[in-house]
């Protein structure tokens, strides 16, 4: 088991990291699966991981209830813009979401005396392992797929492929908006404080548009099909980087490419094409051309 | 002193409708989101001083480099992205989706070609003279910005107003498939828009490259934002809107620097997105699109 030992220690702050994206890719599906392109996720994340640095740093407050307030700041933060924002529709959400995003970013940079400005918050106790991730993850990605194939799982699909029908049938679009908006920003919250738990270090700039744009490519290359293409969205934009890493600057670039290929070739996901590919085994098994 | 902000106030401006003005194009004819124009702005900043670093050439030669790169970059963009989701309906999340794509991509190319520092032009091809105009100083750079960006726009207003190609081009925003039974090539027009649109792009970078002495590859980034900004403060696909926006923010900037401080100089122009947003998402001088199912 040696060299399981030395393995972790390698590569444990990559694995966390898979953990914490896999939650950042998920608050983004539950937002896309019902339409909504939002962009506010990375000041969701920092601000739950502000919260919980903050609280562990300076109140000494234990683990599990920094976390939990991390989320729910996160998550009150979304629904006090969320009445507002999710009248927008379209391109026009995006673009409030972004500044949102952006006035996060600027205002934590300018609240020198809370949360140390540009030089950020250092120090910060390494509480968080990988039972905790792990959790978490697991928990978030249980509740997901439960809630996926339920009648909240057809509502939303059916608010996605259609507004006005959906609204017709009945389904209040508003509310349902308004709970995958807020619980997205909840495991935003939960993901930022987790990661701040691991890393020592957080700093306004890890929770700008770059990190917006990150959250982005996980969703959509995993596609609005299942919680799980999220999961695979997370971990391959997570673990890409990490094959290449003799690309130095260059290694945005490898996300920016994904976004255009996924969007031009694949605009459903790659588990969209996971299960196409399943389901065309499936029917050469049983011998039906399909 | 209010009249040197004035002046500040009128050069910044000038260059944001610029930079708007190649945004709200592209949204109005192309129908794209175009999140790339900030990354097209930094590329057009690079070419000029790389124009001028390794050519020696003067400025206006320069910003003809900048003017030829970015077309081309107009042109990648429309032929390999915008254009096959055209071909395809894609829904209008598609192309912007992609265009953060490209956007990250060119960032990234440039961030590892010239590297992540601020580069500068070389002291002695900036004009810095100042000549005094009724009583106020202005560096010969400031009023040739100013100069050139009100020659560009009421070049940009004529030609949509008056030439061939601007009716075409208001016809192709008003009805793509009404204009293609009138003979118009509304494919080629789409193309030459994006060309158009980036251009302008670049321009606004060469003139901001010189404004503030600085290219460094996350440049165009605050830029799309402020951009954004200010078309959603115009009407989304507005011309006139986006050069009024443009000053608007240039106003808002300059003397929110000079009368409250220059650490909330950024936030100005996000709340005041945000706040448009929230209490009139047409704009100040849009009319509300309503969804006609």
């Amino acid at each position: 088991m040696e060299w399981l030992e030395t393995f972790w220690a390698t590569y444990s702050t990559l694995a966390l990291s898979v953990g914490t994206n896999i939650l950042l890719a998920l608050s983004i599906y539950l937002t896309l699966a019902c339409g909504l392109l939002t962009v506010a996720n990375a000041a969701f994340m920092g601000i739950g991981a502000y919260t919980a640095a903050l609280l562990t740093l300076n109140a000494g407050a234990p683990f599990g209830a920094a976390v939990l307030a991390g989320a729910l700041l996160a998550a009150a933060a979304a629904l006090a813009i969320g009445r507002p924002t999710l009248r927008l529709s379209g391109v026009y959400l995006a673009m409030a979401t972004l500044a949102f995003g952006e006035v996060v970013r600027i205002l934590i940079l300018n609240a020198e005396d809370l949360t140390g400005g540009a030089l950020g918050l250092n120090g910060i106790p390494q509480l968080a392992g990988a039972v905790h991730v792990l959790v978490a993850v697991a928990a978030a990605l249980a509740i997901l797929l439960r809630l996926a194939h339920s009648r909240f799982g057809r509502a939303i699909a059916a608010i996605r492929q259609d507004e006005i029908a959906a609204e017709l049938l009945g389904l209040d679009v508003g509310a349902y908006k308004l709970f995958c908006f807020v619980a997205g920003a909840a495991l935003a919250g939960l993901a930022g404080a987790l990661n701040a738990h691991f890393t020592f270090f957080i700093g306004p700039s890890e929770f700008g548009f770059e990190r917006a744009v990150e959250i982005l490519a996980m969703g959509v290359l995993g596609g609005v099909a299942s919680p799980w293409g999220a999961a695979l969205g997370a971990a391959l934009i997570t673990l890409l980087p990490e094959m290449l890493r003799g690309l130095g600057h260059y290694r945005p670039l490898i996300n920016g490419l994904i976004l255009i290929l996924i969007i031009l070739y694949s605009p459903n996901g790659l588990w969209d094409l996971v299960r196409a590919a399943a389901r065309r085994a499936r029917a050469a098994r049983a011998g039906t051309p399909c | 002193m209010l009249a040197q902000q004035f002046l500040n106030a009128v050069s910044l401006g000038g260059v944001y409708a610029l930079f708007a003005l190649g945004f709200t194009l592209v949204f109005g004819v192309v129908n794209v989101i175009n999140l790339a124009h900030g990354a097209v702005f930094m590329i057009g900043a690079y070419a000029a001083l790389e124009a001028v670093l390794l050519l020696r050439v003067p400025l206006l030669a320069a910003m003809a480099a900048a003017v030829g790169v970015t077309a081309c970059a107009g042109w990648l963009l429309d032929r390999f992205i915008f254009a096959p989701l055209r071909a395809r309906r894609a829904p209008h999340l598609a192309p912007m989706i992609a265009t953060i794509g490209a956007a990250t991509c060119l960032t990234s190319l440039a961030e590892g070609y010239f590297g992540a520092e601020n580069l500068r032009f070389p002291a002695q091809t900036l004009p810095v003279e100042t000549v005094s105009l009724a009583g106020v100083s202005i560096t010969e750079l400031e009023l040739g910005i100013i100069l050139l960006a009100l020659a560009l726009m009421a070049l940009l207003l004529w030609g949509l107003k008056q030439s061939r190609l601007g009716r075409a081009l208001r016809a192709v925003a008003e009805s793509p498939r009404a204009a293609a039974l009138l003979g118009v090539d509304v494919e080629g027009l789409f193309r030459a828009t994006s060309v158009l649109g980036a251009v302008l792009g670049g321009l606004a970078g060469v003139l901001i490259a010189l404004y503030s002495n600085s290219v460094f590859p996350h440049m165009g980034q605050p830029m799309l934002h402020k951009g954004i900004a200010v078309v959603i403060l115009g009407g989304m696909g507005d011309v006139r809107g986006a050069l009024l926006g443009g000053f608007f923010l240039g106003f808002a900037e300059v003397f929110s620097v000079a009368y409250i401080g220059s650490t909330m100089r950024d936030a100005v122009a996000f709340g005041l997105l945000f706040a448009i947003l929230l209490l009139r998402p047409q704009g100040l001088f849009g009319r509300a699109a309503q969804r006609r199912a």
